[in-house]
């Protein structure tokens, strides 16, 4: 009932440790992180906007990577899959903030949190419901396929993709936070949601868009997923232990954090894999245990915030 | 007499009045499967409650503690043929040890962090075990066999359900005498203090770190006798006792009962192991009913069944 993430061995493991191998695994490590990454930043910035720990992001990851099957089997294109899946799924996230959500803002901390548990497990049944409980698999499109040479060592194309389609994504969201107005109210609701409502802003909408970006990022990172592990209606349980390591790392409500984090548990996995195959699964909560021993905030975390 | 003075009589005599139920018990269900099941998540549950009712401290991570008490009882009786008393004492010891290390990284942080991080370490201590040679793995352990115990002098066939209920019914009842003198000390009014407001019992001069660590691991030390009952009753110690899943069952069950009572974790066991044996009769997909229930509960009824009815009885006069 559990299925383990795969983290590819691209060597055998009787070859000589070389520098090609190490690079190799490290770029295996990169693209693994890019979408802890993506699974994270859109967990914190629920999180740092709503105060709200999405225990539903695991299966808003899983609805995507479905979404985009869907879109895939109808129109054929893998393009359309990941523009697809996004939107759908976070129109599908907006309908639940509005109607389930909202509801429990200002009756404690854990109710919202409670809610979401609640909801993976019907998104979940749900998709079993329609889908089946087997796992289907997802092709990359051709042009993805293969390897491209990066000089010193080949390496798979897609992986490469999925970096810089993370790379572009975090730089807009960058942008988007920092440069426009929109990205004003969402920094200032995020420090003081009373006062940003007192100057007349509709917190509640920004709040509803901020969750929809949210389980929409989260989706797109079930699209970017599925072609290298599949899908299938757990796909997201796991995902989200990655998740929320990742976020305790890099520090709740932190974009940097959650990039930084991502990259590391992505890479020491990886690293871990070559090694000591036995403590691979094992070495993110390593991680995270060193990180709350020392900084309990999280590397990029304000001290404080989580009060 | 009025259901308010009714009320007042059974939480007045909440252990006395728990172990008359449960001493009937097996004689109010069809099979006494269900009632054991009954006593087992019951206990789980209880447990639970004990952290996340009476301390406010939302923990998704107990799965590792009902694991933990199941396959170190589950071992020592598969693997090295030990006397169930002791598989039991261990059992309750190694999960007191290991929550103990998980409340110290666990308690370090703060809040909503809580939940994300017990939910971490258990998924770690997961994998821990299902690499472990001992633990069988994926297949779970097999062949925890105890044929017959003896208790007080008395000798138990545990092959005969109703004999192994009164078995299992022994320890249920000793670990709510054992609660209800928790709740009844200066700790247990420290515990709930904290839930209320935090920052004032801290400004009262307790030492909150020492009492939620204290409060984190005797709540494990009920989720492992829990699992070591479990593993006694079914033999076996199936791998999804260390799942997600199972941590997630433990806050339905207390949410349903009603969390912070005495009594809400045995209704919440009776009302999920009802609607889990009623649904799965008309449909595999008995979860996405169950998640609905709950959904509705968090929405509409946080207080729970128990919780509710408590509170409408009061407020009538």
């Amino acid at each position: 009932m559990h299925r383990c993430r795969q983290v590819p061995v691209i060597a055998k493991k009787n070859m000589d440790l070389t520098f090609d191998l190490l690079a190799l695994q490290l770029f295996t490590g990169v693209a693994l992180g890019a979408i802890y990454v993506l699974l994270a930043v859109g967990l914190s910035l629920i999180f740092g906007m709503l105060t709200v720990v999405n225990f539903a992001h695991g299966a808003f990851y899983m609805l995507g990577a479905y979404a985009g099957l869907v879109a895939l089997q109808f129109t054929g294109s893998f393009w359309a899959a990941m523009l697809f899946a996004p939107v759908a799924t976070g129109v599908f996230g907006m309908i639940c903030e509005r109607w389930l959500i909202r509801p429990l803002y200002g009756r404690g901390i854990d109710y919202p949190l409670l809610l979401t548990f609640g909801l993976a497990y019907m998104m979940v049944e749900g998709v079993r419901i329609v889908f089946g409980k087997a796992g289907i698999p997802f092709d990359a499109p051709e042009v993805l396929q293969g390897a491209t040479s990066l000089g010193f060592t080949d390496f798979p194309t897609y992986r490469l993709f999925v970096i810089g389609v993370v790379a572009a994504l975090l730089l807009g969201l960058w942008l988007m936070i920092e440069k426009t107005s929109f990205g004003l109210i969402v920094r200032a609701g995020a420090r003081d949601p009373v006062i940003v409502r007192v100057l007349g802003i509709d917190v509640s909408r920004v709040w509803l868009i901020v969750f929809g970006v949210g389980t929409g990022i989260a989706a797109l990172a079930g699209v970017l997923a599925a072609p290298l592990q599949g899908v299938s209606p757990e796909m997201g349980t796991s995902v989200l232990t990655v998740a929320f390591v990742v976020t305790v790392v890099g520090g709740m409500g932190s974009l940097m954090g959650a990039v930084v984090a991502g990259l590391l548990v992505g890479v020491v996995e990886s690293m871990a894999v070559l090694f000591f195959p036995e403590a691979a699964k094992v070495s993110m909560f390593v991680i995270m245990a060193s990180v709350l021993l020392i900084r309990p905030q999280g590397l990029f975390g304000r001290s404080g915030l989580m009060a | 007499m009025s259901m308010k003075n009714l009320l007042e009589l059974i939480s007045g005599h909440r252990v006395l009045v728990t172990l008359a139920f449960f001493a009937i018990f097996p004689a109010m269900v069809p099979y006494h499967s269900i009632a054991i099941n009954v006593l087992i998540f019951g206990l789980y549950a209880v447990g639970f409650n004990l952290l996340f009712g009476y301390t406010g401290l939302l923990s998704f991570g107990h799965a590792a503690f009902l694991g933990v008490g199941a396959y170190s009882a589950g071992i020592l009786i598969a693997q090295y043929g030990a006397p169930w008393w002791m598989a039991v004492a261990v059992a309750v010891m190694t999960t007191v040890l290991v929550a103990f290390i998980m409340g110290l990284l666990a308690i370090r942080t703060r809040g909503i962090y809580f939940a994300m991080v017990t939910l971490a370490l258990s998924q770690c201590v997961y994998f821990i075990v299902y690499q472990m040679p001992a633990s069988g793995g994926e297949n779970g352990l097999r062949g925890v066999n105890v044929v017959e115990a003896t208790l007080l002098g008395i000798k138990l066939d545990l092959l005969n359900p109703l004999q192994k209920y009164y078995f299992i019914f022994f320890f249920v009842g000793l670990a709510m005498v054992v609660l209800s003198r928790i709740l009844a000390s200066p700790f247990g009014g420290v515990v709930e203090a904290i839930r209320e407001n935090e920052a004032r019992a801290r400004a009262c001069g307790f030492d909150i770190e020492r009492t939620k660590l204290l409060a984190f691991v005797l709540s494990a030390a009920f989720c492992g006798l829990a699992g070591a009952l479990n593993a006694i009753h079914l033999s076996s110690v199936p791998i999804e006792t260390l799942h997600y899943s199972m941590s997630g069952m433990v806050v339905m069950l207390c949410l349903l009962g009603g969390m912070g009572t005495y009594f809400g974790p045995f209704v919440g066991a009776a009302l999920f192991l009802l609607i889990q044996d009623i649904a799965s009769v008309y449909t595999e997909n008995w979860q996405l009913y169950v998640g609905a229930i709950f959904v509705m509960f968090v929405l509409f009824f946080p207080k729970g069944v128990w919780g509710t009815l408590v509170e409408r009885i009061r407020r009538e006069r």
